[in-house]
């Protein structure tokens, strides 16, 4: 490729002539409304426009005219690369079409064919629906404890005010941990409850302590459709200054209300708990009937058995003696605690029938409940 | 505790309109857990009438005997005639009063009485026993004989009070005055603001020098004893109906009439008695402890060695009853049989008891219940020691029995009364009258706790500072809270307002729970199930995962009740558990199988010391605490997969993939990456995987490495050992060793936007060189340059390579900060790295 020509000729370059460049114009023209597709009309782009193109090279030659010749030069070649630009533009625009019309439906794919390629896992529905209810406190400001699953039995009972000769401790139908070499008494137990976990929050914490106490316990319960020897609990531990029962019963009220929606309220019973004083069993008013299942034959619901209310758990005002187990001054401080089994909540919340299908793994159960519940 | 409303009704006037339901609504809001209301007789229908057995034929002709009767049911069948009657039980007599069924009775079950032809003959009813008219076990077994003087064609339904209704209450340990009717009554009279006719109000005789002798030698064990004694009592007389209706309403069964009497005076008013045959009694009644090693033989015939802690009740002999849980065989009342086996000494031994002597005692609750507990022995009486006896009943309830003894035995109360009691003041509380304001945030005022205290049967003193007496029969009441609860309770749980407190801020969760969060989601997002398993564990798993003898996994923690004695064990792995998951959903027809599980497994320590009872009156030192903990397994955090069958299913879009060792490692470097922590994989050997397959996983602990983990493909044996799907594969970590080591904080990448200059390099090595050992090479060699390195092939093939060789490519990306690389710097790079390839494991490049 030649340089510009500084030292001009003035012999007329033949490329810039007129007829020529109409020509090559036409040529150019002729070209894009030939091409058939996309991939030809880009084709012809590049032989009519790109670097190496007649009018391209022709426009080079423009510099070796003498000075009153470029201008007229120039206007033509500019005039005839502007209309090549235009026509690649239209027929390109006209291909486009043509192939969003034809080619793209051609492509089709059933969109209906599925895809298991790797089939979804998923977590345990007791775990999210415990993890849903830690996330309903932990937004109030409690935090979560955990603690051992092996435990010692002054927190298990003793420091609950379940002492030895205390009739309720008999009634824990509590697993023992062998001592070492096979002895008998290790002073350990797998812990009945999570409310060891409570202690060790009023021991472990500054005052106020606001917990929730998730995690597995264990009774001596053969498995059956309605009882498992392994479950979770929760269990939620307030102490703080001049808490009172009604405090307790907002915090059941927002609980129920959070997990079953607007509306729901709970009614407490006496009941008697050695770890609590006043004590109380929980009900929740049936989520599904709200109570108009009561007495009416004509509608009966399955899931509270037509009772209205459907049993929570225990909960209570923390007994003073608990406090003082744990160094907190019972004059100064009260507290409230619940708790309640995640798999009686899980089986009425979702209609499982069979406590068996919580524990055995089956893949069939589980997956449907996927990542949150 | 059964309580007939019938019984109930006696006590408190409750309007007759009244049913079990309205009942049991009232008591369960009060705070008594009414579990059921039973309906008795609520599917029975009469007629049935009290007949006369005229006539007995004994039919021979059948497979058995069967009778045919003829009986006088007086009016009830309209005419008078003799009804005719086939009957299969033989437990009656010409002359013996029954219950008949008349045609068009219906008898619980829906069964239907019509007449109908039967044996060849027409029968016309029939005669009932206790089970047909549901009314519990009365001992016989049979037909139901009614005493003699019963009017013939009275109506049985009437007589036999055959439609009640019985409220079922689950009663809370601190309830004992609630096992009985009296405690209940009680509780109705107050929630319907009614009054109450107290069966204990008795006048009773005051105590003399004459009665029964009795020596107490623990006051501290027995702080009340009373004995009367009942001579004279008629060997013939047995309960009547209605009382042993009661009792088999409240679920006893009638024995004879001096126990069934306890047992009533017992259900009626709460204390236990004990009736003994006088004459089989030698000398004083003493209540002492028991001698070590003293023997004696209860009424249920079990020979019992007594500990030196069982309070026993004595005559000169020795012990002759277990206090307060259980009398002795010696000196049972004998009934018209004589007893199975007659005590030695005694003049008239298997004679039938005509004198008694009644004790109506009060015992120490803790010493009840551990001897219930040392012994296994629970019985009505120990259950309500244990749950506490109202002491001031004892007289009243040992006239109460004297009373029925004379009223329907025909004995005579002789005029000795024995009272023993341990001086003791009233229990007190005093109370600031706004606690129950307090504890419940609602304002009641002192007027309404006063009188809610009053209805329970406290004394109430006092202005801002109330001085409480509680009644006898509430020992439960010991503190400010007790009263509080009582009053809250009566003035309606349902009626607490609703507020919430306001927690300080929360940290929210920790670092820990947010991974074990998200360990959860990660494994799930990859395609496994969770599936919690049970820790109990045989310890045969492992040999049949393959483990060592002196694998410290095989170190366990035992439990000393297990459910199941084949699982005594905790787990110290969770293999076992998930891959007997893992089975059950093979044999339930899922084979392509991804499971998940995180949990604790339990290792005993070394030294691990009984956890001690510390004290509940304070808080235990910082020492103390240690202690416990110290008594306690190690119990870390355990995450583990298990996988069989397809990864990847085939489809429309291609082959599938099976499961194998790579996904186990990949998982647990997925979990690893959750954690922040850097994990290290190489070549290992462990009890369950297979040798070639397995991998061993380590994280850098304090400058140390540690194994936290294995994965890889199950050894064929275990597999079959256990059971498992072929090519099983698995993989196990301690989740709190990586959350230890893990970095929370990540510290952002620099980012250049210079262009990157890339270089691939395929390097043979001898074949067990680990790649993860090149390629450690190639990254040191590289430099600083190096922006990432990737392994895209592995080529093994002898005729190109060598035998025992293979060759790996990499993709080796370079990259500076501040400028574009030329070339040059990109390949003295890639030199540098393949020369200390080269170096360290032999690598050379491939020609």
């Amino acid at each position: 490729m030649s340089a510009p020509n500084k030292s001009y000729d003035p012999v007329e370059v033949e490329a810039l002539k007129p007829e020529e460049i109409e020509r090559m114009r036409d040529e150019a023209l002729a070209a894009f409304a030939a091409a058939g597709s996309l991939d030809a009309l880009q084709e012809a782009k590049v032989a009519h426009t790109g670097g190496t193109s007649p009018l391209a090279l022709a426009n080079r030659e423009i510099g070796a005219l003498p000075p009153h010749a470029k201008a007229d030069a120039g206007k033509r070649v500019g005039q005839a690369r502007g209309a090549v630009n235009k026509a690649f533009a239209a027929r390109q625009a006209e291909l486009e079409a043509e192939r969003d019309a034809r080619v793209l439906i051609e492509e089709d794919v059933d969109v209906t064919l599925p895809y298991d390629r790797v089939p979804a896992g998923a977590r345990h529905p007791l775990t999210t629906l415990s993890e849903r209810i830690e996330d309903i406190f932990v937004a109030m400001g409690y935090e979560v404890a955990e603690g051992p699953e092996v435990e010692a039995e002054w927190f298990n009972f003793d420091a609950l005010n379940i002492g030895p000769d205390h009739p309720a401790r008999g009634e824990h139908d509590t697993f023992f941990v062998a001592g070492p070499e096979g002895g008998t008494e290790s002073g350990t137990v797998l812990r009945t409850h999570t409310s060891p976990v409570q202690i060790r929050s009023l021991l472990g914490r500054d005052l106020p302590v606001y917990v929730i106490c998730p995690g597995r316990v264990y009774r001596t319960d053969e498995l059956d459709a309605t009882h498992t020897p392994v479950f979770r609990q929760v269990e939620l531990l307030a102490v703080d200054e001049g808490l009172t029962m009604a405090d307790l019963k907002g915090t059941l009220d927002h609980m129920v209300q959070s997990l079953f929606g607007e509306g729901m309220k709970t009614r407490l019973r006496p009941n008697f708990f050695p770890f609590t004083e006043p004590s109380a069993e929980m009900d929740m008013v049936c989520y599904v009937c709200r109570g108009e299942s009561v007495g009416n034959p004509d509608r009966p619901c399955r899931t509270c058995s037509s009772e209205g209310w459907i049993e929570l758990g225990g909960c209570g005002m923390v007994n003073p003696r608990v406090l003082t187990a744990c160094g907190v001054d019972p004059e100064k401080y009260s507290g409230f605690a619940f708790g309640f089994g995640i798999e009686r909540m899980l089986m009425f919340r979702h209609n499982v029938d069979d406590m068996r299908d919580m524990v055995e793994g089956d893949v069939r159960f589980t997956r449907p409940f996927g990542m949150e519940i | 505790m059964r309580v007939p409303l019938s019984w109930l009704r006696e006590y408190v006037d409750l309007p007759v309109t009244e049913t079990g339901r309205d009942v049991q609504a009232k008591l369960v809001s009060a705070g008594l857990e009414v579990e059921t209301v039973e309906h008795l007789g609520a599917d029975l229908k009469g007629p049935l009438a009290v007949g006369r057995v005229l006539t007995v034929e004994e039919l021979t002709d059948f497979k058995k005997p069967i009778r045919f009767c003829t009986v006088d049911v007086g009016q009830a069948n309209g005419t008078g005639e003799p009804q005719e009657i086939i009957c299969g039980a033989r437990n009656f007599a010409v002359g013996d009063k029954v219950v008949v069924a008349l045609p068009g009775a219906v008898l619980p079950g829906d069964f239907q009485i019509a007449e109908r032809k039967t044996y060849g003959r027409m029968s016309r009813g029939m005669i009932c026993s206790g089970d047909e008219l549901n009314m519990g076990d009365d001992g016989s077994g049979g037909i139901i004989v009614l005493p003699p003087e019963t009017e013939i064609g009275k109506d049985a339904v009437e007589l036999l009070e055959l439609v009640d209704e019985v409220l079922d209450i689950a009663v809370t340990a601190n309830r004992g005055d609630c096992l009985s009717i009296r405690g209940v009554a009680r509780e109705a009279a107050i929630a319907y603001g009614l009054p109450l006719r107290d069966p204990a109000l008795l006048d009773v005789p005051t105590p003399n020098a004459f009665g029964y002798p009795v020596q107490v030698g623990d006051p501290t064990g027995c702080d009340r004893f009373t004995a009367r004694t009942v001579t004279g009592l008629s060997p013939e007389a047995r309960s009547p109906i209605w009382l042993q209706r009661r009792l088999q309403k409240v679920g006893m069964r009638p024995i004879s009439l001096a126990v069934d009497v306890t047992n009533y005076v017992m259900m009626e008013i709460g204390q236990p008695l004990h009736a003994y045959d006088r004459h089989r009694v030698q000398g004083a009644i003493g209540v002492r402890r028991a001698e070590p090693g003293e023997k004696l033989t209860t009424l249920d015939g079990v020979t019992r060695t007594l500990d030196a802690e069982d309070l026993v009740i004595t005559d000169e002999r020795g012990p002759i009853g277990l206090a307060g849980v259980m009398g002795g065989a010696a000196t049972e009342i004998a009934d018209r049989q004589p007893p199975a086996e007659p005590a030695a000494g005694t003049a008239d031994a298997g004679a039938a008891t005509t004198d008694v002597v009644v004790e109506a005692a009060h015992f120490d609750a803790v010493s009840i219940a551990r001897t219930a507990r040392r012994h296994r022995l629970s019985s009505e009486a120990s259950r309500r020691f244990e749950r506490g006896v109202d002491p001031a009943a004892a007289a009243a309830a040992a006239q109460r029995t004297v009373d029925l003894l004379v009223l329907l035995a025909g004995g005579t109360a002789e005029a000795g009364v024995t009272e023993i009691v341990a001086p003791s003041g009233p229990r007190t509380i005093t109370v600031p009258a706004d606690h129950p304001d307090r504890v419940a945030g609602v304002t009641y005022g002192r007027e309404t706790v006063v009188r809610r205290l009053q209805e329970i049967g406290c004394d109430v003193y006092g202005q801002d500072e109330l001085i409480v007496t509680v009644p006898s029969w509430r020992p439960d009441l010991a503190e400010p809270n007790d009263l509080a609860e009582e009053v809250i309770r009566l003035e309606g749980y349902e009626n607490l307002p609703s507020t919430l407190p306001k927690p300080p801020s929360g940290r929210g969760l920790t670092h820990r729970q947010r991974l074990h969060r998200r360990v959860g989601r990660a494994l799930a997002g990859a395609g496994y199930v969770e599936a919690p398993n049970y820790p109990f564990i045989a310890e045969q798993v492992f040999d049949q995962l393959g483990l060592e003898a002196d694998d410290p996994a095989r170190r366990v923690v035992r439990l000393t009740n297990p459910l199941n004695d084949e699982e005594p064990a905790l787990r110290t792995s969770l293999l076992p558990g998930l891959l007997g998951a893992l089975r059950r959903n093979d044999g339930r027809g899922s084979h392509d199988l991804a499971l998940f599980e995180t949990g604790l497994v339990f290792h005993p320590r070394a030294e691990q010391p009984t956890a001690a009872a510390l004290p509940v009156d304070r808080r235990p030192t910082g020492e103390e605490i240690a202690g416990l903990d110290a008594a306690l397994p190690e119990q870390p955090r355990h995450v583990a997969v298990v996988l069989a069958g397809a990864r990847e299913q085939a489809g429309w879009w291609g082959r599938g993939r099976p499961a194998d060792w790579a996904d186990t490692v990949e998982t647990a470097r997925a979990v690893a990456r959750e954690a922040g922590a850097d994990l290290l994989v190489r070549k290992g050997q462990y009890g369950p995987w297979h040798p070639g397959r397995c991998a061993e996983l380590a994280v850098t602990v304090d400058g140390a490495e540690r194994v936290v983990g294995h994965a890889g493909e199950l050894h064929p044996r275990v597999l079959k050992a256990l059971g498992l799907p072929a090519r099983t594969c698995a993989m196990e970590l301690d989740l709190d060793v990586l959350e230890q080591v893990g970095e929370d904080t990540v510290p952002a990448p620099r980012i250049s936007t210079f262009p990157v200059a890339t270089q691939d390099v395929a390097l043979v090595v001898d074949r067990p060189v680990p790649a993860a050992e090149v390629e450690a090479a190639l990254r040191e060699g590289a430099g600083d340059l190096l922006e990432s390195i990737r392994l895209f092939d592995v080529y093994v093939n002898d005729d190109q390579l060598g035998a025992g060789r293979k060759s790996l490519a990499y993709a080796l990306r370079f990259r500076a900060a501040d400028r574009t690389l030329t070339v040059d710097e990109a390949s003295a790079a890639r030199d540098a790295a393949v020369a200390l390839a080269g170096d360290r494991t032999g690598a050379v490049l491939r020609s």
